[in-house]
């Protein structure tokens, strides 16, 4: 048995059974990371050294009976826009470089209340601006499947740690994509829940209105576990959702009978790979083997929305970032005569290119004269996109789609081209405009041997349907028995 | 749709940035790709429908008011740039 193989729900069960110990979980993947960081660059702060310090603790107490709870002990891996007291919260950005944040966010509350052991701080795009962890201004987080390769992003330091099994599981933050994305191109289980479904309170602000924290994990049973953790109200996010506290892992069936799927037939036309394309289609004849009722629809809305979503992304980032301003925190340029020049140097050093491009295009959108043609017909579509995903839901459970429309690209190889590198999300947007609920589970490989990322979308709060329709092709299929990161070159 | 030099540098200083000189050249090309590829809300079938501002409808949101002693005030100020007697410095505002 390799302890670093294992999902959560089978640790829990050694650990149960007296097989394993709290201490050599943590220290088989803290060695795992010792030995594949340097190829990966997932971290951008470790934590291992504290971790098993507190594994050795947590041991202690769980044998003396002092404290109970079945995930004491599991580690974890954070993205690095949350805040954990005294731990250093950068954003991937030169402006936070220097920040230890002096409170938790309240999804570290959540996981430090179930004696959770986190490792690290994941590499993330700046800001979580980007499709591929390129935009990081600390270092370029490679694929496990082909290290020439991008993890997705932004949250792909999350992706790429599950994925080269450094943590058992891990938290990412998603905007536009930036779990199911990674997901996709990393082969593991990313979870967008419902927005307000997770408190967001601690959570560096992108774009308030779509920002969401969810889950990275190897199997779906694994993310019903680590949602029943992560969700529910919190009076610090006045956006969090007071809805009654479920256990997503009893909605886990192994059955999709008589279950209505939707395939939106624009999903699978242009600018898909035609291998993306191929790989989803079997993952359709699977579910119609197991008995669901598949079928395909007009869904013509993916264009419609991505415009929408930088339009209104990038206003709310323009608003959210005119905080850092080098006076409270955070990068303070040298270069000043008085406080004009703090702000104006302050932002203009500690910004990267990209963080900056949206800035710009944010603050465009909203000056007068372009309020009406751009940012309030966003407002408008994002009411369209609404209407359009309830007149699917009205007769259908679930909507398949691809994650994206390839599989990871090369480093570098969309850096310089901005739109086209926006493109990548042209799948995952349209699920937070709408403020749905999202999961990315791999289905397949492509002929390079990537992953190819199926996902599935669900009604608002609605989490277990897409849940169970994951799971249970995950049974049928066992993606993960099959093929695995080889790490080439 | 063309973005003309002057008015990036406008919305840049709105922004508070200042840009270098490559970084107009390339900020004008991207700017036109993305608004001309966003100028697609122009013509979704969207006559007659209301914004969307947020996801959920908005209520407020109320809590007594009570006072919380926030307990890392030291966390807060290690955290200040430039600091004197746990308090942030900044230059003189007032001449």
């Amino acid at each position: 048995m390799n302890i670093i193989d294992l999902t959560v729900h089978e640790l829990q069960e050694k650990l149960k059974n007296k097989e394993i110990t709290i201490s050599e979980i943590n220290k088989a993947y803290i060695d795992r990371i010792n030995e594949k960081e340097k190829d990966v660059q997932a971290f951008i702060t470790l934590t291992t050294d504290e971790a098993l310090e507190k594994a050795k603790s947590i041991e202690e107490k769980v044998n003396s009976g002092e404290i109970k709870g079945d995930l004491a002990g599991i580690p974890i891996g954070i993205k690095d826009n949350m805040c954990i007291e005294g731990v250093k919260t950068t954003c991937a950005s030169k402006m936070l470089e220097n920040f230890v944040a002096p409170y938790n966010a309240t999804v570290i509350e959540k996981i430090n209340s179930e004696n959770m052991i986190s490792l690290g701080k994941t590499n993330m795009d700046e800001f979580a601006m980007g499709s591929s962890t390129e935009t990081s201004y600390f270092k370029k987080t490679k694929n496990p499947w082909d290290l020439s390769k991008v993890p997705g992003g932004s949250s792909g330091g999350s992706a790429a740690a599950v994925s080269a099994n450094m943590v058992p599981w891990a938290l990412g933050s998603d905007t536009g994509g930036s779990i199911r994305q990674p997901a996709g191109c990393c082969g593991v289980v990313g979870l967008k829940p419902t927005y307000g479904l997770v408190s967001r309170f601690g959570l560096v602000a992108y774009a308030s209105s779509l920002d969401q924290i969810g889950t990275f994990t190897k199997d779906v049973q694994d993310t019903a576990l680590l949602l029943n953790i992560i969700a529910g109200h919190d009076e610090k996010d006045s956006t969090s959702a007071n809805i009654e506290k479920k256990d997503y892992t009893k909605c886990l069936k192994n059955d999709v009978k008589g279950l209505k799927i939707a395939v939106p037939k624009e999903f699978f036309a242009e600018g898909i790979n035609p291998e993306v394309k191929s790989t989803l289609e079997k993952a359709i004849e699977k579910y119609k083997e197991l008995g669901a009722v598949v079928e395909e629809v007009s869904l013509d809305i993916a264009n419609y929305a991505l415009a929408a979503y930088y339009i209104i992304a990038c206003a709310e980032a323009s608003s959210n970032l005119g905080r850092f301003d080098g006076i409270r925190y955070g990068h303070r340029s040298e270069k000043f005569n008085n406080l004009r020049d703090i702000y104006i140097n302050s932002r203009s050093e500690g910004f990267g290119d990209e963080v900056k491009r949206r800035i710009i295009l944010g603050t465009y959108v909203l000056s007068s004269g372009y309020y009406d043609a751009f940012y309030k017909k966003g407002q408008q579509v994002r009411t369209l996109v609404k209407n359009e995903f309830d007149k699917v839901f009205a007769e259908y459970d679930v909507i398949l789609t691809p994650t994206a429309p390839t599989t990871a690209f090369k480093i570098g190889e969309k850096s310089d081209n901005p739109l086209e590198m926006y493109l990548s999300d042209i799948c995952t947007v349209s699920v937070n405009i709408a403020g749905l609920p999202g999961l990315s589970l791999p289905c397949g490989i492509d002929s390079n041997g990537m992953p190819v990322g199926m996902q599935l979308i669900g009604k608002r709060f609605d989490e277990e349907t897409i849940l169970n329709t994951g799971y249970t092709y995950e049974q049928a299929t066992k993606f993960r028995d099959n093929y695995k990161p080889e790490f080439k070159n | 749709m063309e973005v003309k030099k002057e008015e990036l540098l406008h919305i840049a200083k709105l922004a508070r940035l200042k840009l270098q000189d490559d970084e107009i050249e390339k900020y004008l090309l991207n700017l036109q790709d993305i608004l001309n590829f966003a100028n697609i809300v122009n013509k979704a079938p969207i006559d007659g429908l209301k914004e969307t501002v947020r996801e959920r409808d908005a209520y407020n949101v109320f809590r007594k008011d009570e006072i919380e002693v926030f307990d890392n005030i030291d966390g807060m100020i290690k955290n200040f740039p430039d600091e004197q007697d746990n308090m942030i410095r900044v230059p003189k505002v007032v001449q």
